[in-house]
């Protein structure tokens, strides 16, 4: 773990997210040592990068969005309220900015934005005998992972939000409701209604998806697509 | 209190979030005991939120962490004073160091978990009393609350101390033990 060794010699400690060091760093950010500021967002940074994708789904966009939000973070860490953890703070700052990135990119292309309001409707799970597990070690294939951000990505956006900020960045309900000015009903029915439709697209037997020898992209049973 | 399957599908989700009250918790649990395909419902969703909770969703492109850095200290108000300069210097070369030998990680990648989640999930499991009761199963890695929903019954679980818990390389739950986890 070569990491670990260079992290020792470091004077100042790594910050690893505790969140006493947190406000002492926010603090000494604030009154001046504004270098210091890179330790503070450092472990969180995967965080705003994936939120930034869950809601650009391009690469290049949530890089450049995410950037711009921890910059934006910077210049107003006076604004940062203690009593909300600076991490969802920081995650808010992030959904906003993906989502102007989102609007201008719509309006470049005279299209409105076509978010469905919430589906009233009940949504029927599919009817599978058994649910054959996915083990959590097969995450650390890549092909594995490639197909989960797959089907996230074929949820519609005001479901994806709500499932990355809760179930990926593990906000509660009520930051995730703050963090896309939703409420905290709507938190629920759309968790409810992404976390279902990606059990059918996840379940096993489709095409063989977990035995590894099924290269394709996720396919669907006709007149199944959830969505 | 008897629930029906469109009744377990609308509220399957909350409750595995812990946001159904007992009695309703009760007759979900015994309405899934006895239906097939609600369970198939409730493990296949239950899977759905562990595989996407790992951190080895969070995946950045390579070099973020750099780039982001080099971003920052472009847009840094040069407030610095000098005394400070050096040590500045200082940190400057230990993060690039630090995120050279990240970026070799991943490109190694793939096979192993990498360090740092290890050691954030040794943190975070200090939080926990030590002698609280948790419950483990054979084949997990996770200790949980007793009537945690992601305990897996059918793999027999067990009762144990946190401290035991721990020294038997499980970590704790993020579902369940969330309010004592220093989490970010
Ligand atoms: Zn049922
Ligand atoms: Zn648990």
């Amino acid at each position: 773990m070569p990491g670990r060794v260079i992290a020792l010699k470091r004077p100042a400690g790594q910050f690893d997210g505790d969140p006493r060091d947190e406000v002492m760093l926010i603090q000494r950010v604030r009154d001046g040592e504004h270098e210091l500021f890179y330790e503070l967002i450092r472990p969180y940074e995967r965080r705003v990068y994936a939120t930034a994708f869950a809601i650009l789904r391009n690469e290049a966009d949530a890089e450049d969005v995410a950037q711009e939000a921890v910059l934006k973070a910077f210049k107003h860490i006076r604004q940062f309220r203690a009593e909300a953890r600076f991490s969802t703070w920081l995650i808010q700052i992030t959904v906003n900015e993906a989502r102007m990135r989102r609007r201008k990119a719509h309006a470049n292309i005279m299209e409105p934005i076509a978010d469905r309001p919430d589906d009233e409707g009940n949504y029927t799970p599919r009817d599978f005998a058994d649910w054959r597990e996915i083990p959590s070690e097969t995450l650390e294939r890549n092909e594995i992972r490639q197909k989960l951000a797959e089907a996230l990505a074929g949820l519609g956006q005001i479901y994806r939000e709500v499932f990355v900020l809760r179930d990926m960045q593990r906000l509660s309900i009520d930051e995730t409701a703050r963090a896309l000015g939703i409420s905290t009903a709507s938190v629920k029915t759309r968790l409810l209604r992404a976390r279902l439709m990606l059990r059918d697209l996840l379940a096993p037997g489709l095409g063989g998806a977990w035995c590894g020898k099924w290269g394709g992209r996720l396919s669907f049973e006709k007149g199944t697509k959830p969505w | 209190m008897v629930v029906n399957c469109e009744e377990v599908w609308r509220e399957v989700s909350n409750y595995l979030d812990g946001e159904v009250h007992p009695g309703l918790r009760l007759a979900i649990e015994a309405h899934v005991r006895d239906c097939q395909r609600c369970t198939a419902v409730l493990d296949g969703t239950r899977n759905v939120i562990q595989l996407y909770g790992d951190e080895r969703m969070l995946e950045v492109p390579l070099g973020f962490g750099q780039r982001l850095h080099r971003r920052i200290e472009q847009n840094l108000p040069s407030s610095i004073p000098p005394s400070r300069r050096t040590f500045l210097g200082w940190m400057v070369a230990a993060a690039a160091a630090v995120l050279v030998v990240g970026s070799l990680e991943l490109v190694r990648a793939s096979s192993a978990r990498r360090p740092e989640q290890r050691s954030e999930l040794a943190r975070r499991g200090s939080g926990v009393p030590p002698n609280m009761m948790v419950v483990v199963t054979e084949d997990g890695k996770l200790f949980h609350r007793a009537g945690c929903p992601f305990i897996h019954e059918r793999n027999r679980p067990r009762t144990i101390t946190a401290s035991e818990a721990s020294r038997e390389g499980y970590t704790p739950c993020i579902r369940c033990m969330g309010k004592y986890l220093a989490d970010a």
